[in-house]
């Protein structure tokens, strides 16, 4: 693995520009959506620059489309993924989507090529007001810690972080002066997996078919032969 | 309650006819197998029925799947790795596991179609027939009911929260086999006994289905209360047409009028509860 590397998204210094969803749009050549009210606290629209890590996600994908990269990011396969949608289904941040033009589901790749070439991603690079960070992922971890101290000394005391614990890390740190909920994320306490409800809807459908089963042979049973 | 704010994966009416005919295909294979392990020679005709309704139920399956999917001519990604093309199969996927039963169950499915048509010898004569039978039963319960727990599996609102689907939509898809088989029995003018067994057999499945819709309602708690618009309210009243007026029909009249009334219900009923179950978290 080469490095692992995030983001420290700081929501207090975002000033809504918009800079980072054309520099991304632009770099990734990905079209445009038509503009819409309310577009979100920090104008990527869905939180693109989300990144769901953890390990039972990406080998949740039936295909195994989405992979981790050496530089320790989720990253989904175009040429493996057959856009089944399941990932979509399964993703709480909402920020896998699915994209009409080439059917496939598509999430924020880091600028995985950005990376392989040693340079920022777009958003990052783009940010007037360095909103938007990027590196290590240990330095945006201190990074994130000391603007949050400085905030909470001012008398923010909303301010807090998230990201850091979620799902065992998300690689995505986001500085919040609100709970999570309010900008589209779970709580911590709800950042649980889909595989969470397995066992309880396997054993559901199990009774069902044993209860089933034996109505049916009692049913099917001959009561005397002339009924 | 989990709050999440998963998008929705855009599973519309494909996924829907692929769950109803998965049910009935399975569904129909596990009817026939208890007539042919346990019924007696003049059960065969219905077990017959039974297996000769499947196969064609479920060779739609694979096709409603694969026109689903955004680039479908990689519909084999599903199971075999396309880097390595060794197989992939995830046991924590409702997905991957269901599209393995999916081909399993086909094998099974094919083999006693072949057997009902007459075609197969002295192959499934005998112990290993049996044997093959009672599997290929198992790989169809579960056909019929793997559908509601891959919905759960996932992050969707009112899906993930509630542990029912998986045995409500297997109750459902074996009283839409039920119902199915006594339908096309009564065009071939079966004996009264053959359609009494159906019935029977329905009931409990009926009452099954019942209760399991109650347990979901139940599980899911407030969420629920998004049923409550009235598009969705239409759809319960069908679901519920499908399940008690069925019930109430053949208590109260005898006759070839309300048993195919009672039968279309049925599968009125599991299309809608299929509709509103698929929907109601997307839309």
């Amino acid at each position: 693995m080469a490095r692992t590397v995030g983001f420290f998204t700081d929501t207090t210094l975002c000033i809504g520009c918009k800079a980072c969803e054309v520099a991304c749009k632009e770099w990734n050549q990905l079209p445009g959506h038509a503009p819409r009210f309310g577009d979100g606290y920090d104008n990527t629209g869905q939180l693109d620059d989300q990144n769901w890590r953890h390990v039972q996600f990406h080998e949740r994908t039936t295909t195994n489309a989405i992979i981790r990269t050496e530089f320790d990011t989720v990253y989904i396969q175009p040429e493996v993924c057959n856009g089944c949608r399941d990932c979509i289904a399964a993703c709480p941040y909402h920020v896998i989507g699915f994209d009409e033009t080439t059917g496939l589901a598509r999430k924020c790749t880091f600028c995985y090529d950005r990376l392989q070439a040693n340079l920022t991603p777009a958003c990052a690079k783009a940010c007037p007001t360095e909103s938007i960070k990027f590196g290590d992922l240990g330095t945006m971890r201190d990074v994130a810690a000391l603007r949050l101290n400085q905030l909470r000394g001012q008398g923010m005391s909303e301010a807090r972080l998230y990201g850091d614990k979620e799902y065992g890390g998300l690689h995505a740190l986001f500085l919040l002066t609100d709970k999570p909920e309010a900008y589209g994320l779970p709580k911590t306490e709800d950042a649980v997996l889909p595989s969470r409800n397995n066992v309880r809807g396997y054993l559901g459908m199990l009774v069902t078919a044993v209860l089933g089963m034996v109505g049916a042979v009692f049913a099917f049973r001959d009561r005397g032969g002339s009924e | 309650m989990v709050q999440h704010f998963a998008a929705p994966p855009q599973w519309e009416w494909y996924i829907v006819w692929y769950f109803f005919l998965g049910g009935l295909a399975g569904g129909a294979y596990a009817l026939g197998a208890i007539l042919r392990l346990m019924g007696d020679r003049r059960d065969a005709p219905l077990a017959r029925l039974a297996f000769l309704v499947s196969l064609p139920a479920l060779a739609l399956c694979p096709i409603l799947l694969t026109l689903d999917l955004g680039r479908p001519l990689r519909f084999w990604h599903m199971l075999i790795d396309a880097r390595t093309l060794a197989p992939s199969f995830k046991y924590w996927s409702p997905m991957s596991v269901g599209a393995w039963a999916l081909v399993i169950f086909s094998v099974f499915a094919f083999v006693s179609f072949l057997e009902a048509l007459g075609l197969t010898g002295r192959l499934l004569s005998g112990g290993f027939g049996g044997l093959f039978t009672a599997v290929g039963a198992l790989c169809g319960l579960f056909l019929a009911g793997y559908t509601g727990v891959l919905l759960s599996v996932s992050n969707q609102p009112l899906w993930s929260d509630t542990w029912a689907l998986g045995g409500l939509f297997l109750a459902s898809a074996l009283s839409v086999a039920t119902a199915s088989l006594a339908l096309l029995a009564r065009l071939g003018a079966v004996p009264d006994r053959v359609e009494h067994k159906l019935w029977r057999a329905d009931r409990v499945f009926i009452v099954l289905e019942l209760v399991l819709l109650a347990v979901f309602l139940v599980s899911l708690g407030t969420v629920g209360s998004r049923f409550l618009e009235p598009r969705w309210l239409a759809l319960w009243a069908l679901v519920l047409a499908g399940t008690v007026v069925p019930l109430a029909l053949r208590l109260g009249a005898r006759g070839r009028g309300p048993a195919v009334l009672a039968c279309l219900l049925v599968l009125v009923g599991g299309l809608a509860l299929r509709v509103v179950v698929i929907f109601s978290a997307q839309l």
